[in-house]
């Protein structure tokens, strides 16, 4: 069976509508290895969150799985009854969600969300659970815990219930977490401890984690690999420094100049022409043909799949050696 | 505090001394107390949140002024205050010398044509009823900038043909324009008054990077265009200093550090700017090291004594505990306010990663 925690092959979400099926994810595979770190990169609509979603299973209807296979540790989970879904969720995959104050019930204590979770996925006793939820809290660094715990999400500031949100996330040593743009909605010094929180905890306990965001810097800064995503497919996936120091395909050398930096005070920063085209809309051949300045005859007829070059993978024709000639 | 910061300068002296904006002492207070019925019966405190509490800055025409800060700092506040849409508590907004902070809404009508605002969010601030000529066409008319419909008409489609749109576009409505487009429109119906002050409250925050290095070169070329003047709000520190000639940094309503973009961000002098330099995400993957990033911003309602930055910073003592710093400027521009940069106990080492967290934070 395959080596990989997780695999998706070929993965295509569609949206049936009344005008017709929308293709949100078409043909996206990769894999994640155990301890390793996938950022996944893009911009709104890439369809980032809807691959994370896929993955824990919460995609939401009417967006339904329409090919491909998603494989877990050698196990199909994509086609999984609803209960069975229930017992890996949580128990094998943890998910982390932009907005902390909604993925928290506000009417319970922290210590129940957290006792309840370990209590569904393990055999511990009641008692047990608490003293687990408790040092969980002090893991994630929140102050005076054994107060804490009897609190209600409310009582916690943004960046708290964040440490809450990745204490539930990773209450029961799961082997990988889908963390989709886990710091997006914190202030720059909060967003630094976060992420140095979740690295921290994922090393030490070996999980695996796909991070899902629109911020490049947070992917260079904890990512091993990363796979940037353009209107509903993979444009580049490979180790991330190669990615953000020698990106290869047009989009992600334009994704990279437009980046304000520190330091870089050219007169005017690099920009891509237009915007991502809608679902309705998505050209034929490679999807990014529009607004490509090396765009070719080819882009405009043939869609490219991912070319492995020099260690990454690149979706372009461009990088394609018979093209290459011509 | 400006005429200081220009005068112990070389390079800005030689300009003039003439600004198109002076905040002085501004103060905006929010009384968030409990209702009277629960202040009599249950002797419920009365609350003040001092969102600004004694800033200034000057602003010279042409240039950008930026203001950053985290979430609650009281940046969007200042950005209120100097548009009209709050009266300050206390303090001074002189617009090319003549206080508008007092000013009854007919004598600040002209003024208003001249200061414009472009908001953060463009799905919110462009009304979704009406047709984008209308929106852009507002102003013009409002202000009586045009003798016929067809000149307000013709003036629509030049600015939207200044901001990178089609004149046809004006018969769309805002839902048909993606987020990039929308803020483009808000710029067009910002100009549409001729303004030579533009207030920008986060125009970028709601934009992917792509989208948003188009917004801000299409800001930095209408600047050149059309001589403007931004006071530019932002929480994002890369993006400021592409922006910037100069940054007030605010924290819990006070400026901690205004300097020229250049020395501010090669030299922060200032904990908090420090701090908040090194909390960003390092593209360049140097792994060099990094001030580790403790605590959270105190609430403004209750803020800590004597500097409010006192229970984070490293190099605090007592003074900073007890004593309020004010604003003091140095010999490079830069205007600093902290007892520890005064004294000299903050090291001018621009790296403070081995500096030890503050007893009770967690990192």
């Amino acid at each position: 069976m395959s080596k990989h925690l997780l695999e998706v092959r070929n993965l295509r979400i569609d949206f049936p509508t009344r005008k017709g099926i929308l293709t949100a994810i078409d043909d996206v595979s990769f894999h994640i290895d155990e301890g390793e770190v996938l950022g996944v990169v893009g911009e709104s609509g890439a369809g980032k969150s809807l691959t994370g979603a896929a993955i824990i299973g919460l995609l939401e209807p009417p967006g339904r799985i329409s090919g491909g296979e998603i494989v877990m540790n050698g196990r199909r989970i994509d086609n999984l009854e609803y209960e069975e879904m229930r017992k890996i969720r949580g128990r094998e995959i943890g998910a982390i969600f932009q907005d902390p104050l909604t993925s928290l019930n506000p009417l319970y204590t922290v210590g129940r969300q957290l006792t309840e979770t370990i209590m569904t996925h393990t055999d511990m006793t009641p008692t047990k659970a608490r003293e687990r939820a408790i040092e969980l809290l002090t893991e994630v660094g929140i102050p005076a815990p054994e107060t804490r715990v009897d609190q209600y999400p409310h009582q916690f500031s943004g960046g708290m219930r964040q440490r809450v949100v990745i204490a539930l996330a990773l209450c029961v040593n799961p082997k990988l977490v889908v963390a989709d743009e886990p710091t997006t909605a914190l202030d720059v010094s909060i967003q630094a401890q976060i992420i140095a929180l979740l690295k921290k905890l994922c090393r030490e306990h070996g999980t695996a984690v796909m991070l899902v965001t629109h911020d490049m810097g947070v992917i260079a800064e904890t990512a091993d690999r990363v796979a940037v995503m353009y209107a509903g497919r993979i444009a580049e996936i490979g180790p991330v420094r190669q990615v953000v120091k020698q990106a290869k395909h047009p989009y992600t050398e334009g994704l990279m100049g437009s980046i304000p930096m520190i330091g870089h005070t050219d007169e005017k920063l690099r920009q891509i022409e237009g915007s991502m085209p809608r679902l309705t809309s998505i050209p034929t051949g490679c999807a990014f043909n529009q607004r490509c300045p090396k765009a070719f005859d080819r882009c405009f007829k043939e869609r490219p799949d991912t070319i492995a070059v020099d260690g990454t993978e690149v979706a372009c024709w461009l990088y394609d050696k018979e093209a290459a000639h011509v | 505090m400006s005429d200081a910061t220009t005068a112990k300068k070389p390079a800005v002296a030689k300009e003039t001394f003439e600004t198109i904006l002076e905040v002085k002492g501004l103060k905006r207070y929010f009384d968030v107390s409990a209702p009277w019925l629960n202040r009599v019966l249950e002797g419920a405190p009365e609350q003040i949140l001092k969102a600004v509490d004694g800033i200034d800055f000057a602003i010279k025409p042409g240039e950008t002024f930026s203001l950053v800060g985290e979430s609650g700092c009281g940046k969007s506040t200042v950005a209120k205050l100097i548009v009209g849409l709050h009266g300050p508590s206390s303090g001074s907004i002189e617009f090319e010398g003549r206080d508008i902070a007092n000013l009854s809404r007919k004598q600040m009508g002209p003024i208003r044509r001249r200061l414009q605002m472009i908001f953060q969010d463009p799905y919110a601030s462009l009304n979704p009823r009406w047709k984008v000529r209308d929106i852009i066409a507002e102003p013009i008319r409002a202000f009586g900038l045009a003798d016929s419909p067809d000149e307000v008409l013709e003036r629509v489609g030049q600015l939207l043909t200044q901001v990178g749109l089609s004149p046809v576009d004006g018969e769309k409505y805002p839902h048909e324009f993606s987020g990039g487009q929308r803020q483009r429109l808000s710029i067009a119906r910002a100009l549409a008054s001729e303004p030579d002050f533009l207030v920008c409250d986060e125009p970028t925050s709601a934009l992917d990077v792509s989208v948003q290095a188009q917004i801000l070169n299409l800001m930095r070329d209408l600047q050149k265009k059309l001589g403007l003047t931004y006071l530019f709000i932002s929480h994002n520190l890369a993006v400021v200093c592409h922006v910037s000639d100069r940054v007030g940094v605010m924290y819990l309503g006070r400026l901690v550090e205004v300097a020229p973009s250049d020395i501010l961000f090669t030299r922060p002098r200032h904990p908090y700017t420090r701090m908040l330099l090194d909390t960003i995400p390092d593209l360049e993957m140097s792994g060099r090291e990094r001030m580790p990033v403790a605590g959270e911003v105190p609430s403004p309602i209750n803020p800590p004594s004597g500097c409010a930055f006192h229970p984070r910073c490293p190099f605090a003592n007592d003074r900073c505990k007890s004593e309020r710093p004010e604003p003091r400027p140095l010999a490079d521009g830069a205007v600093v306010a902290c007892h520890g940069v005064e004294e000299g106990r903050v090291p001018d080492d621009p790296i403070m990663a081995k500096v030890p967290v503050p007893e009770g934070l967690n990192v």
